[in-house]
């Protein structure tokens, strides 16, 4: 009995450990490949590399046409960081209207925020462009960030009303008593009490945002404007003549901002998308 | 009177405030969503290359797509298989293997974390280039396979298999889901199992007539959630095949067509209109969902009883 127990607790244990390699694999060898002379990455199936070079950081890192993969980088975090403060602003001020405020119309609004939820963005993406391009917005980063202060991620502003909807109501009525208006309210006891779900919102924009390859691609052409994804994507050629080493040392730098932010900030990870069914 | 005009005052100031914080979102919805969406129902029923002004054609666009459009119909079949293996697939995965996490392993904190890493990375471009080259000719998939003396085929250019090695890439990030399953289960109470092991319930019972349907919530909305977004897909089918559908229109995905009649062919009115045929499956895809919740969605009492 205790046998049996204890042998599929090690299968159990086989099986996750097995599964684990499997899923890290990809990574790793993204990791191990970076490293590995350009005739040695797709001959040599180890893991370990058997010569090492940083030649292949060196090469990418010079970028192209004169520009370096520095720029690319300031440039992602730039618009990234702007759609987070866009995003934490704008939402976390719709979401307290929704959540704590009584006004006409309130019920109309808040069903539509919800239907924009799930609306696919093809069905705005060529009026939006065309928006974009009147406004002489191509070739800048406006079309990136300007709808994020505009709210337009209603799936956070969503994430928000249902935590503020947990805040107990008798600290705003006591902070009324006290003689806080609503706009004090908002700022000193709702933005504190919100922190959580301000940095999971923060979290997912900067990860969202800094992958957004489709309206990177569709708004930027310029290579001085280029992002990490648009200058990744520029380094590989679907045709096989890709220059390897660079290409994967520069994709594995592309993915290190992401897992850093993963690493500190991890409890807010698993429990945002435990609570809010996010990706 | 006074009483009166305290409310009236703390009424219009609630009405000001909200009005004040929703400008924001208010403008986006106007100008970034609802006003977009009327445009774009416009210009599906006209023909508009961005340098003339749209000439209408009333259902044209939508009348040439549903009888003489063969790529339409292939990306069409294409997404849905894509939808169909995927959704489902990594669903079950993840759920099995919440149940096996959930047996209080040591270590579970760094299990989950490895399982998770795969949903964060998967959507850039980075990781798509190195599925690329693990299922290439070459790749990692093939040399293990040859270690049993198959030598398999080069998985990306072979128009047959291209499409199952996006939707494994699509497998690959069932972490997430995972994590949802895993707070799911810890929810469920013990005094349920108890009860029913007193009963006389095997293990097997006790997974359909217990877990299972308190899960079907978390189920639900991973359901509807996965199919609005995969079929959305874009950036594995770009990077995977070449970026212009092949080889062979196999990786011809509905964003994807859409992408290349818009912006390579400046057909914006062809484009609109596939987009807009694109909102009605999806609408028809979750209505059908919603409507067959109340047969297989439990929501317990306490969650509110809907």
């Amino acid at each position: 009995m205790v046998k049996a127990i204890a042998n599929s607790n090690l299968l159990r244990h086989l099986f996750i450990i097995v599964l684990g390699i499997l899923m890290l694999y990809p990574v790793l060898w993204l990791v191990s490949s970076s490293f590995k002379p350009n005739q040695l990455i797709f001959s040599e199936p180890g893991l370990w590399p058997k010569e090492w070079t940083f030649n292949n950081y060196v090469k990418g890192w010079a970028g192209f046409q004169g520009i370096s993969f520095g720029q690319f980088f300031l440039n992602s975090a730039m618009i990234s960081i702007l759609c987070v403060l866009g995003n934490i602003i704008t939402c976390s001020l719709a979401a307290f209207a929704f959540a704590r405020l009584k006004f006409k119309l309130s019920k109309l609004w808040f069903a539509l925020m919800i239907v924009t939820i799930m609306l696919p963005y093809h069905v705005t993406l060529i009026p939006q462009y065309i928006i974009f391009s009147e406004l002489n917005w191509l070739n800048t980063y406006y079309p990136l960030i300007v709808p994020k202060w505009l709210a337009t991620d209603s799936f956070f502003i969503l994430l928000m009303v249902q935590f503020i909807r947990g805040i107990p109501r008798e600290l705003d009525e006591s902070a009324i008593i006290d003689g806080c208006n609503l706009r004090s309210i908002y700022v000193r006891i709702m933005l504190p009490l919100l922190l959580p779900a301000l940095i999971t919102t923060a979290i997912f924009t900067f990860i969202w945002t800094w992958d957004d390859f489709f309206s990177q691609m569709i708004y930027i052409s310029k290579i001085d404007l280029f992002t990490v994804q648009l200058g990744v994507r520029a380094l590989f050629d679907p045709s096989g003549s890709s220059d390897w080493g660079a290409l994967l040392a520069m994709s594995a730098l592309s993915l290190i901002p992401i897992s850093l932010i993963f690493m500190f900030f991890q409890k807010y990870f698993l429990e945002g998308i435990a609570t809010t069914g996010f990706k | 009177m006074k009483i009166k005009s305290a409310r009236n005052s703390l009424a219009s100031d609630h009405n000001r405030t909200a009005y004040l914080f929703l400008t924001p979102w208010l403008i986006g919805f106007f100008c970034l969503t609802l006003g977009p969406m009327m445009a774009s129902l416009y210009f599906s029923l006209t023909k508009y290359n961005l340098l003339n002004s749209p000439s209408w054609i009333g259902l044209g666009n939508y009348v040439k797509i549903l009888s003489d459009d063969e790529t339409f119909r292939n990306s069409l079949f294409l997404t849905f298989k894509y939808v169909l293996f995927s959704v489902p697939l990594k669903l079950i995965f993840a759920l099995i293997v919440a149940m096996i996490l959930n047996k209080g392993l040591r270590g579970l904190g760094i299990y989950r974390t490895v399982y998770y890493l795969p949903s964060l990375l998967g959507g850039s471009i980075a990781i798509a280039i190195v599925w690329r080259q693990i299922f290439a000719g070459d790749g990692v998939v093939n040399d293990f396979l040859g270690w049993f003396g198959i030598k398999g085929p080069s998985w990306i250019s072979h128009p047959d298999y291209v499409i199952y090695t996006i939707i494994m890439l699509t497998i690959w990030q069932f972490g997430s889901a995972m994590v949802i399953f895993l707070a799911g289960l810890k929810q469920v109470p013990t005094e349920l199992y108890e009860a029913s092991s007193i009963d006389g319930a095997g293990k097997g019972r006790q997974f359909f007539n217990i877990t299972l349907p308190l899960l079907t919530p978390v189920i639900f909305f991973n359901l509807v959630m996965g199919i609005i977004n995969s079929f959305q897909a874009f950036t594995p089918a770009f990077v995977i095949g070449d970026g212009r559908g092949g080889p062979l229109d196999a990786t011809m995905f509905y964003t994807l067509y859409l992408y290349l009649k818009g912006f390579s062919f400046f057909d914006m009115g062809y484009a609109s209109a596939l987009a807009w045929i694109m909102l009605l499956i999806i609408g028809f895809l979750t209505a059908i969902v919603f409507t067959t919740q109340k047969y297989w969605v439990f929501y317990s009492d306490d969650q509110g009883g809907k």
